[in-house]
């Protein structure tokens, strides 16, 4: 016990400042190569574009970053979102009967839109529950479970579907996935920014979010401490679930339409998003503004990418490598903390 | 004295921010037991990395039989018949005991294992130690005590001449160190060297012939034992004197019964259904008062305290809280009945290392810093921690400092302090300074003293006699899930409680 041991945390680290700050280098280092070798890469122009097209994989980044930090898992996103939004969309028509009357016939309108969004959020609730409780009662890894859960939403969703996309909805619905607040900014990317906020201000000050950390650095430390280790569990499952409706609703409304083949490969970039913010995949450390400045990133990245044509192929090859270096580099950087 | 086997000279090492080790010697001679001593923080486990070839040094120099060597990798030490064991061991449990012991040099061709070579060599091996298990076992069927001693025998295959120990003793029980002890002096007399890392001052007297101090990452001294004693080298690893050490507190004037756990059994486990986990286990502590609990490892004493907490079922028996029963089935239960438990593994089973002082300290109390009940009063919270920092002098550099980054004693601290924030009725320590130095020892004791004085029953469970014959009012011990007797402090002896804990069933 000496007072070197105590002066180790608070001296300061170069390290540790940039494997805090890392992202957001990386992020200002991104856009100025892409500046330099497109032009046409002008932030003040593109800026909204880039996050309104990260929009959808942000919201699901930020419920996916309260599992990762319970060192969980979710792949079944991907699915979910498709079945949430076809569920919304068939509640909007009152029906599947009357999928393909387009737009304005207000008879071919069943419902609002708000009940639309309901019912893809109590999808998305009731599904996180599920696979949340199979994680926790039936103790099969999350990895399992939701891998499970990615096949079985996606065949509901195709069985659900029946094949064809259902499209047309009213106005109401159409606005939250189309307008422009101020002409400006995106009706998307302002839900997407409300969200992060209050999830970052849930994880950093609440109790709740506390006990999300605490089962996620160290479960049987947090049972002995006399947190409910189950259904803190399970609630990051329902919390995923619940942000995979309201990125349904918001995905049905952008392109009015939905399909059971939306989402496809969502699971991965989402993961990337969280994991390039710092958030360990080991669980117990990570925050919601790293998984903005991750999914921002990713947006950054794939926007780029295509401006100066690189093909899709060639982009998913980039994702799954950027998880690896990225998990590389937060394992790194925690073997150096071990030894300092 | 000849020539040393192992001369380390003027061995630096810094990491960011920190001076580990500024110009440390160590040297060992052959066929010698040689005590690393230190408190946790003096530069040990840095000093033991650098021999290993799990860290260069800065600086330095390493001189072996006369050769001045480096290693820079674990392998390169290993070559030259440096084997480290260390406090975590780094065995597979899912594998047999020959594999362990020939993992990475199994005997056969290039391509195919001699399983049949394998484990006749790791019979020969084990043999020689004295550890009586077929090597096709798995691992983690094996006791604490058989796994250290497949260890040793990997160490004796990679035909070593200085076998380094990290705290081989702090998980055994006595008579397994006394085992570990006979082990380690037939390497002696083999001509094998052995460095040997301890808090337990009385074995460095018992088996050591040299020792070597460090403080704060400096060389203090060294010397032969013979010509030394426990206060001795006390001094010369905290500089202070011995007489603030393990100093007993007035008598207590115990209160009414605030526990009382009656005929409580618990039948077997997953891997072993027929054993008897408890049974029948009673006792009582009062308010005010410092119950000890002693016991060889593997007596239940961690296990009654488990199924007193919530954390493990039991088959039958109650738990009485203020003379009333109580229902418990889980930790939260517990903590709602007044009851608290520091468990015996601090890292494993108490700390969030990944996260912040603050956070790891108010843990299982925060409906006392929550502001609506929903968020965490921040204010409220950091007032809490500055408390018990005070309280508990808890060394750190901020409350947000990562509590990984502590000292084992520190840590400890953080711990308890989680539970004193509780304001509980009753607290259970499990070895509640294991692994500390000795410094933090005395503030550990000093902080049980003063829990009791405020009225808070304690049930303090320890491996080691002298800190349960330091703290305690009254002592019960245990073996084989059994209580084995009960003795007043004022009766009671090292010998006394050995006889209780390894004879006969009823007391």
């Amino acid at each position: 016990m000496t007072d070197t041991t105590a002066r180790r945390g608070g001296q300061v680290d170069a390290f540790s400042i940039f494997a805090r700050f890392a992202p957001l280098i990386f992020l200002v280092i991104l856009m100025a190569v892409f500046w330099v070798l497109n032009p046409r890469f002008v932030l003040t122009l593109n800026l909204f574009n880039i996050m309104l097209q990260v929009s959808i994989y942000g919201l699901l980044a930020i419920g996916m970053t309260f599992v990762i930090l319970t060192a969980g898992i979710d792949l079944s996103v991907g699915s979910l979102l498709a079945m949430a939004g076809l569920v919304a969309a068939a509640v909007s028509k009152g029906g599947l009967s009357n999928r393909f009357t387009v737009g304005e016939g207000q008879d071919a309108l069943a419902n609002p839109w708000y009940l639309a969004a309901l019912a893809a959020i109590g999808v998305g609730l009731i599904a996180g529950f599920v696979q949340g409780s199979a994680i926790t009662r039936l103790k099969v890894p999350p990895f399992v479970v939701t891998l499970g859960g990615m096949s079985v939403f996606r065949g509901a969703a195709l069985l659900f579907a029946g094949g064809g996309p259902i499209s047309g909805f009213d106005p109401g619905f159409v606005w939250w996935g189309q307008a422009r607040i101020g002409g400006q900014v995106p009706v998307p990317v302002v839900i997407f920014l409300v969200c992060a906020i209050l999830a970052h201000v849930v994880l950093r000050y609440t109790r709740y979010g506390r006990q999300v950390y605490a089962v996620g650095g160290n479960p049987e430390a947090a049972r002995l401490s006399g947190l409910n280790v189950r259904a803190v569990t399970t609630s990051v499952y329902v919390i995923m679930g619940f942000f995979c409706g309201l990125g349904a609703f918001v995905l049905s409304a952008r392109l009015n339409s939905a399909e059971a083949i939306a989402g496809m490969g969502y699971e991965l970039t989402v993961i990337a998003s969280v994991v390039i913010g710092g958030t360990s995949l080991f669980g117990g450390s990570g925050t919601i503004f790293g998984t903005v400045i991750g999914t921002v990133l990713i947006g950054v990245l794939l926007n780029g990418l295509q401006l100066n044509n690189v093909s899709s192929y060639v982009q998913q090859i980039i994702i799954g490598l950027i998880i690896v270096l990225a998990v590389a580099f937060d394992t790194f950087a925690k073997s150096r903390r071990r030894t300092a | 004295m000849s020539e040393p086997l192992l001369r380390m000279a003027g061995i630096s090492k810094s990491f960011p921010g920190v001076q580990a080790l500024s110009d440390v010697e160590l040297s060992v001679g052959p066929g010698e037991i040689h005590a690393l001593l230190g408190e946790n923080g003096a530069g040990k486990s840095t000093l033991l990395k650098i021999l290993a070839g799990a860290q260069p040094p800065d600086s330095g120099t390493i001189t072996l039989a006369g050769q001045a060597v480096s290693f820079d990798t674990p392998h390169a030490a290993q070559v030259h018949g440096i084997v480290t064991i260390y406090q975590e061991f780094t065995l597979a449990p899912n594998m047999t005991i020959c594999e362990n012991v020939f993992i990475g040099r199994e005997p056969g061709s290039k391509v195919f294992v001699s399983w049949r070579r394998m484990a006749e060599e790791t019979r020969a091996l084990t043999r020689r130690i004295g550890l009586d298990a077929d090597p096709m076992t798995l691992v983690r069927d094996l006791s604490v005590a058989e796994q250290q001693m497949v260890e040793i025998a990997r160490a004796l295959s990679m035909k070593s001449r200085l076998i380094v120990m990290d705290e081989p003793t702090s998980a055994l029980s006595s008579t397994e160190v006394d085992k570990l002890f006979s082990i380690i002096r037939d390497l002696k007399a083999e001509g094998l060297s052995v460095i040997f890392v301890t808090h337990r001052l009385e074995e460095v007297i018992e088996i050591c012939d040299g020792y070597t101090v460090l403080r704060d990452g400096q060389f203090v001294g060294s010397g032969r034992v013979k010509d030394t004693d426990i206060d001795g080298i006390i001094r010369m690893m905290v500089g202070r004197e011995v007489s603030e050490l393990f100093s007993r507190r007035g008598d207590a004037a115990p209160g009414d019964v605030a526990l009382a756990v009656e005929n409580l059994s618990r039948r077997g486990s997953s891997r072993d259904p027929s054993a008897t986990v408890l049974a029948n286990v009673s006792l009582s502590v009062r308010r005010g008062e410092i119950l000890g609990v002693a016991g060889l490892v593997g007596a239940g004493r961690t296990e009654m305290a488990r199924a007193i907490f919530g954390a493990d079922p039991f088959d039958s028996g109650r738990v009485l809280i203020d003379g009333q029963p109580v229902r418990i089935a889980s930790p939260q239960e517990a903590i709602r009945h007044g009851i608290g438990l520091v468990p015996e593994d601090r890292k494993q089973q108490a700390l969030f290392l990944s996260l912040a002082i603050r956070l790891n300290l108010s843990m299982a109390a925060l409906d006392r810093v929550s502001k609506w009940g929903v968020f965490v009063d921040e204010a409220k919270e950091s007032a809490m921690v500055e408390e018990y920092r005070k309280a508990l002098s808890i060394r750190m550099a901020s409350p947000d400092q990562i509590v990984a980054n502590l000292s084992g004693g520190n840590q400890q601290k953080v711990v308890l302090a989680r539970w004193l924030a509780l304001q509980p009725k009753v607290l259970i320590v499990d070895e509640p300074t294991r692994g500390i130095d000795i410094g933090a020892k005395v503030d550990v004791h000093n902080l049980l003293f003063d829990m009791a004085r405020s009225g808070i029953a304690v049930i303090a469970i320890s491996s080691e006699l002298p800190e349960i014959l330091a703290v305690s009012d009254r002592i019960v011990t245990m073996r084989e899930g059994r209580v084995t007797g009960e003795i007043s402090r004022a009766d009671a002896n090292q010998e006394k409680l050995m006889t209780m804990m390894t004879l006969a069933r009823a007391a």
